[in-house]
């Protein structure tokens, strides 16, 4: 109840106010852009003078402002969708029909939707912008029989179909790469500079996919066009003039004028809405101050130590986790009252509330790796044996209980342990609401089926329910076989599940019934993964997994970068030592998390780069978050040991992590 | 103020200076009996490396300084041109020019600057033309900043690591590793080495552990951003976190994510292209010279620039005082070095805009002009231009490049150290010559960033030869990062007070 208020503080007081300042900035922009797209639209060559006065008393006629304001309500609508659907946490397909899931989900549908419409209305402000053949969409012709009739002017509906279009396939696009993800920049800039350096960028990127949607639209119209022009001429009661080519046919389309004309609307489109969405992400995204520490009670839920601790909404998490980082980093001040105790009681309560939150988060990505590779380090095992490569990452014992596995699969019953492993993750959505792009691994149908099964009841039963684990403790359990769908795209199909299960009926025997219709479903499926067309559908994108486990790691870059500055500081700056005492804690959460970053950069796929998309305003950071966070993590641990050097040794920690660290220490790892 | 005629005369030929120690400056006179008589003083520094240039003889010489055809204008100013006045500078307007005069007279001037900076901008590649200066077998060089261990990058555009605590030392190899220009360590990282090539930056990521010699090109990260060639200089943050690199021919100094492969460019109108960049040791600061009458610092917190444009010529060299505070910087065509202090307090609340708690101008604080001594030998004169500038990341030893006359045999490349002290006040005391051997010029110069027994240079000579020349002192202040816990011996004072009124540069509190 409480914190949902909270929620809406932020939201109501600065998020909406920074959308509402994007969105404005952007309206202000709006008229020099229109004015550059009319002067660029109806240039001539031979009269430039005549274009341009031209030009200056179409702008200031009553038509142009109506369009402008149309223009306006366009980009209103564009900010309030940005508002509507941005994420700090991207979601990321792990394979192609979870991709086609959600561009076929409800809400993408309202929003591409809307995108059509808009796209529409922006062409048609275009059209008249433009004059001349493309003014209206009826024009007086006379037949071979002398009559008049109003005839379609099929110039103008076909910038208005391209404006649908370009809309259309920007909404697509969205959704493919991501573009509602708004990443936060590790450089800080003003606003305006940050403007103005990726304005470039936005120009590039309008006009290369104006260019590619306009390829696209001419080859669709080609094909297409005649449904749209049958139906318009039929609802508004209009005909097609048979004097003039119809447009749909390769000499109408090779006109270059037109190309020039839609190719124009649809970087003036894109233009428009990109600069929308670069203003809100550089608005959104911009450094607020949170309060350390407040004398006033009522203002208490707005301080950095309960703000971070708030899950929901993300953007208010993140950008505090973003204060945090830059106050260790630069601000003395302000450190001094995350060191400072509490007036009565002397509590270290502010440094407390901060250094266990950016804890429990390290915890949760280390349980989140060591969940993954248990479930996928199996699968690995197996094709280690049959290839006979050596697996040296993961500790003896998941080696030889994953043998163990493979030589005399348990019955059903038991699978439950490991299973609870990944469960928690997955359901214990309240604990950890950090973990929701690990859930597309379940999506796929070809996850293990055990697991599937099992998620949903064993949270309660699991021991460590909301725990920090080390994952010592959990790589003890005895493995589970699941099938792997990496695998079966690299061309080695795992071991039938159909003879796996059959020992099982020796073993224990469950209800035949059951086990029937579980052969049955793994010769379905066995069936259906030899069909390409679902074997394409359903096979794991390479990497992306990897990525949807480090979606947010962002969020842990700056708990690291946070935790490590401010202990850095409290070398010379802590007064009272309240650091210390977290020192030990702090050092074996980064070591073990440490280990299991390094075990998930030794899985397939993990430590490929993407490849360097080209133009396009969708921002790919997140490919790259896991090397981030990877080299974010060893920089910390480095900063904490060249600190403090051999005060380290007074720090009590276990034999292992001793030894780990002495590899910092010494410069080594 | 003549500071060179303070100090010692310069060794005879044959000698080489070979340590400081009880402050005095040792030299012997054979190359051969060097390690033995270091090791006698002092057994902790007795790296010595040589590179014979007859092996790499048929490599072209590709690289070297600028040459770049500037008028001198006017003075040390920050950014508003109008407000002519200097308090240190060598030109100023005599009081019976009337006030109108000298002020349109400056306008003109500021104008004319701006309308020339732009020159600068739209074409930087007319500002730089290169000559060959390199003709040392080293290109590069760069001490670890926490070890012992160090990249060279040799004319034939391989990198070589030493580390004197394993017996391999891998060569780094890569099909874009071509004129290599600048090689750096990345603070609190032990195995990233990042590399100014032609067209790229590579990060190569040598494990220390490995046992390899040439770790494969899969081992570096390559970094390219269109137009922004040829990388010369690079810097590190010293958090870790970012890489700023710079070229001649781009007016953008690109600030790189490493790990994400995205840079930010910083575009500033004016000045042309970007010669070298010096991250201050505290983080706090980015020093970015310009090939023309230009350099910038930029502040990190939010990446907004000063301009301070140049009275002659274009900044030389530039490094940072340990704490950040004061920049020494040296400009073309002078022979003096300049010091600026930046005030405000590096990670100062709120958003600093630099305009108003900034440096107005820059203050002189030694001259380095042409003296010359009488030695055993005849005359030999020493100063002139300042090639570059090297402080210790204690702040007690200051090493400044002389460029000397190539063609003149009196007139050596030679290396002035200098006493500093940054607290209560900067001071600026004689300390002596560094020489090498006869025929070898220093080219390259580097501390080493965590000696411990006071400061380490570590000079490579046209030669090819990379000698270490030890500083033993006891450290005057705290040191700043330091981190031995018993607390430092008082530095010994007698020779302290028979240097005391030789002092070059004390600075006076306001």
């Amino acid at each position: 109840m409480f914190s949902t208020q909270q929620s809406c503080w932020f939201i109501r007081k600065v998020i909406c106010w920074r959308a509402a300042a994007s969105i404005a900035w952007a309206v202000l922009l709006l008229p020099p852009v229109t004015a550059v797209f009319v002067i660029l639209s109806r240039f001539s060559l031979l009269h430039p003078i005549h274009t341009i006065s031209e030009c200056f008393s179409l702008l200031t006629s009553a038509g142009a402002i109506f369009s402008l304001i149309l223009l306006c309500g366009v980009i209103l609508m564009v900010g309030f969708l940005n508002l509507e659907y941005y994420t700090v946490i991207p979601t990321i397909a792990c394979s192609k029909i979870a991709l086609l899931g959600q561009l076929l989900h409800p809400r993408q549908f309202v929003n591409s939707s809307a995108h059509c419409i808009m796209g529409i209305i922006v062409a048609w402000c275009c059209a008249v912008t433009i004059g001349g053949r493309y003014e209206t969409i009826g024009y007086p012709c006379t037949h071979s029989d002398g009559s008049t009739h109003m005839c379609l002017n099929e110039y103008h509906l076909i910038l208005l179909l391209a404006g649908a279009f370009v809309g259309f396939s920007h909404s697509l696009l969205g959704v493919i790469h991501n573009m509602n993800f708004v990443s936060f920049h590790t450089v800080q800039q003003y606003k305006y500079l940050r403007f103005k350096g990726s304005l470039p960028l936005v120009v590039k990127c309008s006009a290369t996919q104006a260019l590619y949607s306009v390829r696209n639209y001419v080859v669709v119209y080609f094909f297409l066009g005649y449904i749209p022009k049958a139906w318009i001429c039929k609802t508004l009661n209009l005909h097609l003039n048979s004097s003039i080519h119809p447009l749909d046919s390769i000499a109408g389309l090779l006109d270059l004028s037109l190309l020039y004309h839609l190719w124009i609307s649809a970087t003036f489109l894109l233009f428009t809405w990109y600069i929308t969405l670069l203003l809100f992400r550089i608005f959104v995204t911009e450094v607020y101050n949170f309060p350390v520490q407040s004398s006033f009670t009522e203002e208490a839920h707005q301080c950095l130590p309960k703000v971070l601790t708030d899950k929901e909404p993300m953007i208010l998490k993140f950008l505090a986790l973003q204060d945090l980082a830059l106050l260790s980093q630069h601000s003395p001040s302000r450190r001094c009252e995350v060191f400072s105790l509490s007036q009565p009681g002397g509590h270290p309560h502010n440094w407390n509330a901060i250094s266990r939150e950016c804890l429990s988060l390290l915890a949760d990505l280390t349980q989140r790796l060591v969940a993954y590779h248990d479930t996928v380090a199996t699968n690995g095992r197996a094709k280690s044996l049959s290839t006979g490569s050596e697996r040296k990452t993961s500790s003896e014992t998941s080696v030889t209980s994953g043998t163990e596995d493979l030589m005399s699969p348990r019955p059903t019953l038991m699978m439950k342990t490991p299973a609870s492993v990944f469960a928690r993750s997955i359901v214990g959505g309240p604990q950890s609401p950090l973990t929701a792009p690990f859930t597309p691994d379940l999506d796929s149908p070809f996850a293990s089926p055990s697991l599937r099964r099992l998620t949903a009841p064993v949270e309660q039963c699991s021991p460590w329910h909301g725990t920090v684990q080390s994952p010592h403790v959990m790589r003890r359990v005895p493995k589970l076989w699941s099938t792997s769908t990496d695998s079966q795209a690299n061309g080695s199909p795992p071991p039938s599940p159909a003879s796996v299960a059959s020992p099982q009926q020796q073993t224990s025997k469950p209800s035949l019934l059951a086990q029937f219709l579980q052969n049955r479903k793994e010769q379905v499926k066995h069936f259906l993964a030899k069909r390409v067309l679902i074997m394409y559908l359903f096979n794991k994108l390479p990497e992306a997994s990897s990525q949807a486990l480090f979606a947010d790691s962002q969020a842990h870059i700056w708990a690291l970068e946070g935790i490590s500055y401010l202990i850095q500081a409290s070398f010379s700056e802590d007064q009272f030592g309240v650091v210390q005492t977290a020192l030990p804690s702090i050092l074996s959460c980064m070591l073990v998390l440490q280990e299991a970053v390094d075990r998930h950069f030794k899985l397939p796929h993990a430590s490929s780069k993407p490849l360097r998309s080209a133009s396009s305003m969708g921002d790919p950071t997140y490919k790259t978050l896991r090397f981030a966070l990877r080299a974010t993590l060893k920089t910390a641990i480095y900063r904490i040991t060249t600190t403090f050097g051999d005060h380290l040794n007074a720090v009590q920690m276990s034999a292992e992590h001793r030894k780990r660290l002495q590899q910092f220490v010494e410069y080594k790892d | 103020m003549c500071s060179l005629a303070l100090f010692p005369a310069p060794l005879p030929d044959g000698q080489t200076t070979l340590c400081e120690s009880n402050n005095e400056l040792l030299s012997g006179s054979d190359a051969e009996e060097r390690p033995k008589q270091v090791r006698s003083t002092q057994p902790q520094a007795s790296l010595g490396l040589w590179f014979d240039r007859t092996a790499d003889r048929n490599y072209q010489l590709t690289y070297g300084g600028y040459v770049q055809h500037h008028n001198p204008i006017l003075l040390f100013k920050k950014a508003s041109y109008p407000e002519l006045i200097c308090n240190n500078s060598a030109v100023s307007f005599p009081p019976a020019v009337p006030k109108c005069l000298s002020v349109s007279s400056g306008c003109t001037l500021a104008l004319l600057q701006w309308v020339s900076s732009f020159h600068g901008s739209l074409f930087p590649h007319l500002t730089v033309s290169y000559f060959f200066l390199s003709d040392c077998v080293v290109r590069a060089f760069a001490w670890h900043p926490h070890t012992d261990k160090f990249a060279v990058a040799l004319l034939d555009d391989s990198i070589k690591i030493y580390n004197p605590k394993s017996a391999t030392t891998p060569t780094l190899k890569h099909r874009l590793q071509r004129s290599v220009a600048a090689v750096q360590w990345k603070p609190l990282c032990a195995s990233a080495l990042a590399v100014a090539c032609q067209n790229c930056v590579l990060v190569w990521h040598v494990d220390p552990c490995s046992l390899s010699t040439r770790p494969s090109s899969g081992c570096a990260q390559v970094l390219s951003h269109p137009g922004h060639s040829p990388v010369t200089s690079i810097a590190w943050s010293p958090s870790g976190s970012l890489l700023a690199s710079a070229s001649p021919m781009d007016t953008a100094v690109m600030v790189w994510d490493v790990a994400a492969e995205s840079c930010v460019p910083l575009q500033r109108v004016g000045g042309g292209g970007v010669t070298f960049l010096s991250w201050s040791p505290d983080g706090s600061h980015v020093l970015a010279p310009t090939p023309s009458a230009l350099f910038r610092v930029w502040e990190t917190r939010m990446w907004t620039c000063e301009r301070w444009p140049c009275v002659k010529g274009r900044c030389q060299s530039g490094c940072w005082s340990p704490d950040g505070s004061r920049l020494l910087f040296t400009v073309q065509g002078e022979t003096v070095i300049y010091a600026l202090t930046f005030t405000d307090a590096p990670g100062s609340p709120g958003i600093s805009t630099g305009t108003s708690k900034g440096p107005q101008a820059a203050a002189v604080v030694a001259d380095l002009s042409e003296t010359s001594f009488n030695t055993a030998h005849g005359d030999v004169i020493v100063g002139g231009e300042i090639q570059s500038l090297a402080w210790d990341p204690r702040g007690e030893r200051l090493a400044v490049l002389l460029k000397g006359d190539p063609q003149a045999a009196d007139r050596p490349a030679i290396i002035a150290v200098f006493k500093t002290r940054t607290n209560p006040v900067f001071e600026l005391l004689p300390c002596g010559f560094v020489q090498g051997e006869a025929d070898a010029e220093p080219r390259l110069m580097q501390f080493h960033p965590s000696f411990q027994h006071g400061a380490l240079l570590t000079v490579c000579w046209s030669s090819g030869r990379i000698t270490h020349v030890p500083f033993y002192f006891l450290s005057a202040g705290v040191p700043h990062f330091g981190l031995s816990g018993s607390p430092l011996l008082p530095r010994p004072q007698e020779r302290c007070s028979a240097l005391a009124n030789q002092s070059l540069f004390t600075e006076m509190i306001s």
